[in-house]
């Protein structure tokens, strides 16, 4: 017997359906594209149509004025960085990018992750598909993405919301499984409805597991996106790849080094924002 | 006539309900339907765990209803049976005149919303929200607004002592004040009934009888009806006007707590009334002889010249108006005229919890 017919390839059946969907559903590709670079140009363009010292001292006061003292001084650093590394335009690039992704991550895996949390079974059914999500390489799937969105930031986005999009719903559904059952008798025995007892009970009860599911969504995304260089999305991945390709160990540092400021510039922002004003409130009563 | 008014005054009416717990529940629901299954062949047929067993009680306005067992006695289950948190396999529940298994979603909520409070042991207090705002939960989620909500809320906790507290936060307070809190919440919701499942177990003995002295003031003063779940019987006694006493999901008596002290059911509530303190429960009427009787054993002794007492006088007053005359015996008048005379002897064995109609030795 030959053991040819044995050898499993889901590239040759997978491919063919890319194919396909490529040529049936050309427009509605084409027309997410469309909308994503949209709201993508529009935060790029809010980022770098003023002139860098005005965007940076915006986000300074914002960060002091909305969370705290603390969180302004990071934004201060780690912008100021990011310009003086002569990095500023691309920066803002992938701030962009990363913002996007980990919206359209979030508006995905929070729902999901909510029904996971209801039905067991759902939950069973999605677990091995986030395992492969999150333990393919990326590389991978930018195949596809590549194939179906073309070159360029869309593709990359896509691929960065694939890889975001585990760690949060998981999380969301930890957050939602260890909401204390007695404060959802007290909902249900006040006769709150199931809307008010998700709002008033269940989110603010999760909210401090769902800031770790935000905060891993963020950090994952941005390692994503600077691998999404490699499909011409620009930004500091593109200096990372330009880098890396004429072994300019000072660009690859330096681009490097920018990410890691963004993204302690972004896990402290989102932090501060969603819990700044519980800090504030609980910090006046004591 | 009478019974007319009684069942009009009944709030909460629960009829034969059982709560059976298990894969095959539904089977072993219609085993004991048909069959009347016992709950431990319910167990070994069906693999069933039987968690109320036939209860019936009625809660009548007004009225503080205690319900004593110890832990896996179903007292749990039953209370949440009473507002449908849990399902009940078999049997009725009627609150206010309407069976609320009939009860859609919505009107279920609002029936929680308006007429059935609860509070938990765990106080179940949002750790996110001030003590106002945890006050005013019940009426936010019916939808309140927010002046009118809190204008309640902060009545209802100035009712429990709370009023400088308003704008703390749960984790600021004792588990005395936070369970105060639970009880200005169900309060604010202002509901017919509240629903207490034990919620003075985890606090220390002291603040627990001021609590229990205060819960049962506040709800007499507010005219509410209360079914209160505990597994101390001293604190059932403390608050309630009657007592139901669960043993393995079936309710083994009910009656008020000198009702229960004297004449116990059977050795399981016997046993646990043996510990308990007579001396305000057991009254005159209970421990006196007849007047003839006394008579013929102190032939000598005036009886019109004693000191008198009515005959719901406890055995601690007995005592005092004993100790304050020269006599050994008090005469219990009622209506104007001697009913009874308790004697020094009477009012031992009414300590002692022997018999009160029985022979004495002597």
């Amino acid at each position: 017997m030959n053991p040819e017919i044995l050898r499993f390839s889901p590239g040759a059946y997978l491919a063919p359906a890319v194919d396909w969907l490529n040529a049936n559903f050309h427009p509605f590709f084409a027309a997410l594209t469309k909308l994503i670079e949209t709201v993508l140009g529009g935060i790029e363009a809010a980022l770098l149509y003023p002139p860098a010292y005005a965007v940076m001292i915006a986000a300074v006061l914002l960060a002091g004025f909305l969370i705290n003292f603390h969180a302004a001084a990071v934004t201060a650093i780690a912008l100021a960085f990011c310009f003086l590394a002569g990095l500023w335009t691309a920066s803002m690039q992938t701030l962009a990018l990363v913002t996007v992704a980990v919206m359209i991550s979030v508006l995905v895996a929070f729902p999901l992750g909510i029904l996971a949390s209801r039905y067991e079974r759902f939950e069973a059914a999605v677990r091995p598909v986030l395992d492969i999500m999150q333990t393919v390489p990326p590389w991978v799937y930018l195949i596809p993405a590549v194939m179906l969105f073309s070159l360029g930031r869309v593709p990359a986005i896509i691929a960065t919301i694939v890889y975001g999009i585990p760690p949060m719903l998981r999380l969301t559904t930890l957050a939602f499984n260890q909401v204390p059952k007695d404060l959802l008798e007290l909902g249900q025995a006040t006769g709150a409805s199931p809307r008010s007892i998700l709002l008033k009970i269940e989110i603010p009860s999760a909210t401090p597991t769902l800031l770790v599911g935000l905060n891993q969504c963020i950090l994952l995304s941005l390692a994503m996106v600077v691998l999404a260089g490699l499909v011409g999305a620009g930004g500091l991945g593109a200096e990372v790849t330009r880098g890396l390709t004429r072994m300019e160990m000072g660009l690859g540092l330096r681009a490097g080094l920018a990410i890691v400021a963004i993204a302690i510039l972004l896990d402290r922002l989102s932090k501060g924002a969603l819990q700044g004003r519980r800090i504030g409130r609980s910090a006046k009563a004591a | 006539m009478n019974t007319v008014k009684e069942a009009n005054d009944v709030l909460l009416d629960c009829q034969n309900v059982w709560k059976i717990f298990g894969a095959r529940s539904s089977a072993a629901v219609k085993a004991v339907s048909d069959r009347g299954l016992s709950k431990k062949q319910v167990l070994q047929d069906f693999d069933c765990v039987v968690g109320v067993s036939d209860a019936s009680l009625q809660v009548r306005r007004g009225e503080i209803f205690c319900i004593m067992g110890l832990s896996g006695s179903g007292k749990s289950t039953l209370v949440r049976l009473l507002n449908r948190l849990i399902e009940p396999s078999l049997g009725k529940i009627v609150v206010k005149g309407r069976e609320i298994a009939t009860l859609n979603a919505a009107e279920l909520r609002d029936m929680r919303a308006r007429n059935i409070g609860m509070v938990f042991q765990s106080v179940a207090l949002l750790p996110y929200r001030t003590v106002l705002e945890n006050a005013a939960f019940g009426l936010e989620v019916r939808g309140v607004p927010k002046d009118e909500r809190n204008e309640t809320a902060r009545a209802a906790l100035a009712k429990v002592g709370l009023s400088d507290w308003i704008s703390r936060y749960p984790s600021e307070l004792s588990g005395g004040m936070q369970q105060r809190v639970g009880l200005a919440r169900a309060l604010a919701a202002d509901p017919e009934i509240i629903l207490m499942d034990e919620p003075f177990s985890a606090l220390d003995p002291l603040i627990r009888r001021q609590l229990q002295d205060e819960f049962r003031q506040l709800t007499k003063s507010l005219g509410k009806s209360a079914v209160f779940i505990t597994h101390d019987l001293e604190e059932a006694i403390r608050i309630g006007d009657r007592i139901a006493i669960m043993k393995d999901g079936m309710i083994v008596q009910v009656g008020t707590a000198e009702e229960i002290v004297t004449k116990p059911a059977d050795d399981y509530v016997a046993e646990f009334v043996a510990g308990i303190s007579r001396i305000h429960l057991v009254k005159a009427h209970s421990v006196m002889r007849p007047v003839a009787d006394f008579k013929t054993s102190q032939p000598h002794c005036d009886v019109g010249a004693l000191l008198k007492a009515s005959p719901e006088a406890d055995i601690g007053e007995l005592i005092d108006i004993t100790m304050r005359s020269d006599r050994d015996a008090v005469a219990v008048v009622e209506n104007g005229s001697i009913v009874g005379v308790v004697t020094t002897r009477g009012l031992l064995r009414g300590v002692a919890g022997m018999p009160a109609g029985a022979p004495s030795a002597a």
